[in-house]
């Protein structure tokens, strides 16, 4: 079923201006407005400006030239988006799920549910009743796809014949047929598409259902099939060039009237309803010092210990907002390493980010809220941590808290999680996640790749002293102290990345040394002597062996 | 893990003993050598509650011979620890390696592919501008009840790293019963209340089996030059037979040889008066042949 809500953003208006339909203001001619890149344009009209020849998608110049008494008001349509996710979630009464068709519509799956409501025809009734309640100004329609039923609603006629709703498409009935008198703007296509159609001639879906099945009733006969290919083809290369590749339903109108047809699914997304664990603390007395603050924190934290645990969930985000007496919000935001609904903890992390906070004259109201839940599993206290108030000083953290107090402290990117990573060259063959992350998995290294325990991360020149070139080092002079080699494996040749590197990258030779003192280095020299991508190799110390 | 580490009051007890005059009888043991000394220490000493909390490493910073001691005394800790009844055969608890940027951009951060295969997927690693926030990491993780071990790298005398932070770090590791290595590189050894202090620095490797050229096992000089449960001494560590063990001298190194390692043992023992304890020095030939001796 798709519902209509055709004058959304006018119905708004009016709504919450508390004014009947055609009383009052709405009664003169009025437009809702947003600026465009030339200048202010009518996003929606009122039904008194409509009748003056007012539409939407004019500029307000061209509006006003017209109907010199149009009242202009500012459109809302983040406001708008939002009504229609409620209402999409309140069409849920008619069906098991509902989606968004932004901007002005909702579609419901009331497949097998129309029978609780005493069919469809009663469903329908009770569709615009409901919405009748509400003042509001709808049109809807139920076919067997979403697309047919988005049809039916936005361009069906709905003049009852006799004893037969024409909104209601049932499974049985021929759908081409009872489809075929609509415009080509009723499988959603975008405009320029419609400028295309209308330009070959194809202005209902009569039409184009006749160009696409002229070759489907004899098959047999190819050349017939060439309506459809034309048809495919033209839309192929326009939408090729001018969308960069991508391709959308709504702008090839074979698959739009494919889906139409249900000859192809059309996946939606249906809306959840999702309602953030939220606790706040509304103060008497605006508060100024940081002990009260911090108590008023810990009431928040145990609340929200509380809910989360109703909930099944633990936060792994948490905002924080403190709304002062002169009007400013403070807002702090905590991201924690693993979910948790653990009061202390959270105390603990919110505490550290409270110290630069300006009070003003006082804060009146704290919020805190969980932007990102996860679920954790009811789990039974530690019945050590249960006998002592101290829990953490006796029996030690989580590696989770743990995590969390380093990461506030210092910071996300100093607490890291080295990760083996798909690449030959050393330096790129370890990434640093974050520090729980899951380790994906990776080929396992060759055992006769001796790596270094630590590895520098700017790789130090060196200078090398051999007795033939391409030979094993004799000696090297690093960080200023000369050093003789003793013993030496190698060169174990790591090639440069091609496919990402420039095509002058040269190779690097890697020998494992080590020295009188029994120093294990990683030194490498970086390509060869005859390779043509610069002068004499150099040499550069990359890793110490422990 | 060893929740009953509280040394103080033995300790206290031990010096009002000695106030009073009465000779603690706990220090000598039957023959009157020193107990200190029965627990000389060596690798996989075989109790792990009495393994220190708290060991300080002092070594060069051109050079990770210090990390690669720290992992394998580590990684021998673990192994003991592995062997009692109590634990879980498979041990996935994280390590916590904390650097400061100097230290990191000295001596290089830990490479996951070069770190011992059992602990590649476990490190969690902590880079602090400071050596304030080194240490404040440091304790977070001693504090931590789901981290194997905590490695502390730290380069220079930073001012922050006084005693009092050092016996901060003690006395929170020993409440925890966690293990810290913290390794001081390039650091004069001063003040510290650290349970072992380490000088570690590189010894030349074994010859490799397959190629006599090629740079061995890496081994470890370690000198342990302060301890309160063990003699201090000097060994020649090595991880060659997979578990870390001590290189006998040879004939190749004949400078080590030339100061035998029992020498603290006996120059105590002969001021003492009492004839050095060699223990059974002549070997069982149990199935075997007196000439494969």
């Amino acid at each position: 079923m798709a519902i209509w809500l055709a004058q959304l953003s006018v119905d708004r208006w009016r709504l919450s201006n508390g004014l009947k339909r055609g009383e009052g203001a709405d009664a003169h001619p009025t437009a809702l407005i947003a600026e465009t890149a030339h200048g202010p344009g009518v996003e929606a009209a009122n039904a008194a400006a409509k009748s003056q020849g007012v539409n939407a998608g004019m500029m307000l110049a061209d509006a006003r030239t017209l109907c010199p008494k149009l009242a202009v008001h500012p459109a809302d349509p983040a406001g708008d988006l939002e009504a229609l996710e409620k209402t999409a979630l309140w069409a849920q009464r008619w069906g098991p799920w509902s989606t968004v068709d932004a901007p002005d519509g909702v579609i419901v799956d009331v497949t097998g549910a129309a029978h609780l409501f005493g069919g469809e025809d009663r469903l329908m009734d009770d569709v615009q009743t409901r919405f009748a309640a509400r003042d509001m100004n709808v049109r809807a329609a139920i076919a067997p796809t979403a697309g047919a039923a988005w049809a039916l609603a936005h361009y069906g006629t709905h003049c009852g014949q006799s004893g037969h709703n024409s909104a209601i498409l049932a499974p049985d009935e021929d759908m081409p047929g009872r489809l075929s008198g609509l415009p080509v703007a009723a499988l959603r296509l975008d405009p320029d598409v419609l400028t295309v159609l209308r330009r070959l001639g194809l202005k209902r879906l009569g039409d184009l259902d006749r160009v696409e099945s002229s070759g489907t009733n004899s098959r047999r006969n190819m050349q017939d099939n060439r309506g459809r290919d034309a048809l495919q083809r033209r839309f192929r290369h326009k939408f090729r060039a001018g969308m960069k590749g991508r391709t959308s339903p709504g702008s090839n109108p074979l698959v739009r009237m494919d889906q139409l047809l249900g000859r192809v699914p059309e996946p939606l997304l249906p809306i959840i309803p999702h309602d953030m664990p939220l606790v706040q603390r509304r103060l008497v007395e605006p508060i100024r010092h940081r002990a009260l603050l911090d108590q008023v924190l810990s009431d928040l934290a145990q609340d929200m210990g509380r809910v989360l645990e109703g909930l099944g969930e633990g936060a792994r985000r948490l905002d924080l907002g403190l709304w002062r007496v002169d009007g400013e919000v403070i807002i702090r935001t905590l991201e924690m390493a693993a979910a948790t609904r653990d009061p202390t903890h959270m105390i603990r992390l919110l505490s550290s980010r409270l110290e630069d906070i300006d009070a003003g004259f006082g804060i009146e109201s704290v919020r805190l809220r969980a932007s990102w839940a996860q679920p954790v599993a009811l789990s039974q206290d530690n019945i050590e941590d249960a006998v002592s108030d101290v829990s953490s000083a006796i029996s030690g953290t989580s590696l989770a808290a743990c995590v969390d107090r380093l990461t506030v402290k210092l910071g996300q990117q100093a607490v890291t999680k080295p990760a083996a990573s798909a690449s030959h060259l050393p330096e790129r063959g370890q990434i640093w996640q974050p520090p729980l992350d899951t380790q994906s998995p990776h080929q396992k290294v060759l055992g006769f790749h001796k790596r270094p325990l630590k590895l520098l991360d700017k790789k130090e020149k060196i200078s090398v002293h051999y007795d033939v070139p391409d030979g094993f080092p004799q000696s090297f002079t690093w960080r200023g102290s000369l050093r003789k080699v003793i013993k030496a494996e190698g060169p174990e040749r790591i090639a440069p990345e091609w496919w990402r590197e420039k095509s002058t990258a040269r190779l690097r030779d890697y020998y494992r040394i080590e020295d009188a003192e029994g120093c294990r280095y990683w030194i490498y020299r970086q390509g060869t002597g005859d390779d043509g991508r610069g002068g004499a190799p150099q040499w550069f110390m990359h890793g110490l062996f422990g | 893990m060893s929740r009953s580490a509280y040394s103080l009051p033995a300790s206290a007890d031990a010096i009002l003993r000695a106030s009073k005059g009465v000779k603690p009888a706990v220090m000598t043991s039957s023959d009157g050598a020193d107990v200190r000394q029965s627990r000389k220490w060596r690798p996989g000493l075989a109790d792990p509650a009495q393994h220190p909390c708290h060991n300080e490493i002092f070594a060069r910073s051109d050079g990770a011979s210090g990390a690669g001691l720290v992992l394998a005394l580590a990684c021998d800790a673990l192994a003991i620890e592995a062997k009692g009844p109590l634990t879980c055969a498979d041990d996935q608890r994280h390590i916590l390696w904390v650097q400061t940027r100097d230290a990191i951009k000295r001596a290089g951060r830990p490479y996951v592919h070069g770190l011992p295969p059992e602990l590649r997927r476990r490190l969690i690693h902590v880079a602090a501008d400071t050596a304030q926030d080194a240490l404040f990491a440091l304790e977070e993780g001693v504090r931590c009840r789901d981290l194997a071990f905590v490695v502390g790298e730290i380069l220079g005398d930073p001012r922050e790293l006084d005693f009092t932070a050092s016996r901060r770090l003690t006395l929170a590791a020993q409440r925890h019963g966690s293990r810290l290595y913290l390794l001081r590189l390039d650091a004069k050894p001063d003040l510290s209340s650290a349970r072992m202090r380490w000088n570690a620095a590189s010894a030349p490797s074994n010859t490799p089996r397959w190629n006599a050229d090629a740079p061995g096992n890496p081994a470890w000089t370690a000198e342990l030059f302060r301890a309160r449960s063990h003699p201090i001494g000097k060994w020649i560590l090595h991880n060659d037979k997979g578990e870390l063990s001590v290189r006998k001298p040879t004939k190749r190194f004949s400078e080590y040889s030339k100061s035998p390692f029992i020498i603290p043992r006996a120059a105590n023992a002969a001021k003492a008066g009492v004839s050095p304890n060699y223990g059974n020095m002549a070997r069982a030939t149990v199935g075997r042949s007196l000439a494969a001796l």
